[in-house]
């Protein structure tokens, strides 16, 4: 699966930008969702400032996610499934001009 | 400066006063004359300019805007529509300067812009509307004066005031298409907001460091800013040009994109960029566009039972709700007791009497390199931690070359950009032994404000 941080995002994970990841299921469960890999990401790549990605058990407000080039709401954001070569992105809001 | 600089300066002030009265009577004067005798020839001619069929277009709009005429897909009708039409730019930046000079070459009929800000030289490598000669200068006069020697043929109307809850509903309500082009967080809220209530499509920018965004909302039953966007993000993650960095393209690159879709809504032409956002990753060349939410039925703004009204917006608190003032003054922390900070001038004191110190900057390496103060060591706030024991040889090291001199042990000074990292750093120091640190108040700044005027400010 790839990951990108953008919009000031990726300063929080060493200043990678795209991250090429493997999860394994945990638990036997059979499908990966959202909420996983956002748990996954938590304890695995931030590397600092947790409460500028998450707040609770999502993503903080001002965060776009789209999975596939799509906004997770169409797709039912934290419940939705994730299947291989599946990419996520997440885009901080920009407010400068 | 000498008597006599002054009177020079002032003299040449008062003569490019004079010039530039002069010349706006010539360009006024000749845009008389040339009226005038269209009305002539169009008098004088026998074929009167109604017995062709111009779909309204004089003469000189078919020339002037032939190139748009021929394309089929805008045509006649494409700038007929657009010569109707009027756009309200908010922001005379780095996303507004090339808007406003599309729209004004391509013919928006009446063109506004709102900003309350003057030219910084500073500004002037993204926001490119501005020449030298207005620094200092209201951007709103600059950027009219700009847009009207490309075209004298639109109208170009001056708001030279920050937008507000008491003056939006009644500037933006005076124009069709809105273009957010501002550089804040309340602000885009205000104006997506504005633009629910009024029922006006609102063409949203975004840029920063080598990023950029754009799309456009309020659209045709589209989604509007606080669809996308219910709660304001924490203050701490709102980074302004001036704090990170911007490449002048990058807006630019975004501007003319949000003169693009603007100019199609106001022609009605194409498809605008609604319900879509596009992404633009100027480091990796990479633009992408992503898909996005359509109108939420629980939106505050815009949704099926919201009671945002005229009335509700006048009295909305956006500074409250983002936790952002509008009027962004740098946050000017005190977290130190006064004991524990000194000033500038204080600071060259120490430097002119030689007194034993080391000076640690905190700012980012990459501000280090711009400019520093002499002998000062960089280590970032970030690093400070782990680089601690740097300090303590850098004391100590210090101490073995004066200590027999003065017998005092040596001070340790913490500087950065404004003086707030400085305190953060001190606040640090302090609890990890280092109890007599002291930070500069107000950082390099006040060092180029009050002790060297030659020192370069960025």
């Amino acid at each position: 699966m790839d990951e990108t941080y953008r919009g000031g995002l990726e300063l929080l994970c060493d200043s990678k930008k795209i991250h090429n990841v493997n999860i394994e299921q945990q638990n036997g469960e059979d499908k990966l969702t959202m909420k996983d890999l956002l748990s996954w990401i938590r304890t695995n790549l931030i590397k600092e400032r947790p409460e500028m990605f998450m707040k609770g058990d999502t993503v903080r407000p001002g965060v776009l996610v789209l999975v596939n080039d799509c906004d997770w709401e169409l797709s039912g954001q934290l419940n939705t499934s994730l299947e291989e070569k599946d990419v996520v992105v997440f885009i901080s809001t920009l407010h400068g001009g | 400066m000498s008597a006599s600089e002054w009177e020079i300066l002032r003299e040449l002030d008062a003569l490019k006063e004079a010039k530039a009265t002069i010349a706006r009577k010539i360009s006024a004067l000749e845009a008389q004359l040339k009226q005038i005798q269209l009305q002539n020839d169009a008098a004088s001619n026998a074929f009167s300019s109604s017995s062709y069929s111009t779909n309204g277009l004089t003469q000189d709009m078919i020339h002037r805007y032939s190139r748009h005429l021929m394309l089929p897909s805008f045509g006649v009708q494409g700038q007929a529509n657009l010569l109707k039409s009027s756009i309200l730019v908010v922001g005379a930046g780095g996303l507004g300067a090339p808007a406003l000079l599309y729209f004004a070459a391509s013919g928006v009929g009446r063109l506004g812009i709102v900003d309350h800000d003057v030219v910084e030289l500073n500004n002037m490598h993204r926001q490119v509307i501005h020449t030298e000669a207005y620094v200092g200068k209201p951007k709103v006069k600059s950027a009219a004066a700009a847009c009207r020697s490309i075209n004298s043929t639109i109208q170009v109307v001056e708001h030279q005031e920050a937008l507000r809850t008491s003056n939006a509903l009644e500037i933006l309500s005076k124009y069709d298409i809105i273009v957010d082009a501002t550089d804040n967080a309340p602000t885009r809220y205000m104006i997506s907001d504005c633009c629910v209530v009024l029922g006006k499509p609102l063409v949203s920018g975004a840029a920063l460091g080598l990023e950029g965004q754009l799309t456009v909302y309020n659209y045709n039953g589209g989604p509007c800013y606080r669809c996308l966007f219910p709660t304001p993000p924490p203050r701490t993650a709102c980074q302004s040009c001036a704090d990170g960095g911007v490449l002048g393209v990058v807006p630019g690159i975004i501007g003319c994109l949000q003169a693009l879709e603007a100019i199609k809504i106001a022609a009605s032409v194409g498809e605008p960029l609604s319900g879509r956002m596009l992404l633009l990753d100027a480091l990796s060349g990479r633009i992408r566009i992503v898909k996005i939410r359509g109108r939420s039925m629980q939106c505050e703004a815009c949704g099926e039972n919201s009671t945002f009204t005229q009335q509700k917006f006048r009295e909305f608190d956006y500074e409250n709700f983002t936790e952002t003032p509008l009027c962004v003054p740098p946050v000017k922390l005190n977290l130190l007791p006064s004991e524990s900070r000194i000033s500038s001038k204080e600071y060259s004191e120490i430097i002119l009497k030689k007194e034993p110190h080391v000076l640690v900057d905190v700012r980012p390496a990459h501000q280090f390199k711009i400019v520093s103060l002499p002998k000062s060591m960089n280590i970032p706030l970030s690093t400070l931690e782990v680089r601690l024991p740097e300090v303590s040889s850098a004391l100590k090291k210090e101490e073995e070359n004066s200590g027999a001199v003065s017998g005092s042990s040596a001070q340790l000074y913490v500087v950065c950009r404004r003086g707030n990292d400085s305190q953060r750093a001190v606040q640090y120091l302090h609890k990890m032994g280092f109890t007599s640190a002291r930070d500069i108040v107000g950082g390099i700044e006040s060092w180029a404000h009050n002790v060297d005027p030659k020192f370069p400010t960025y």
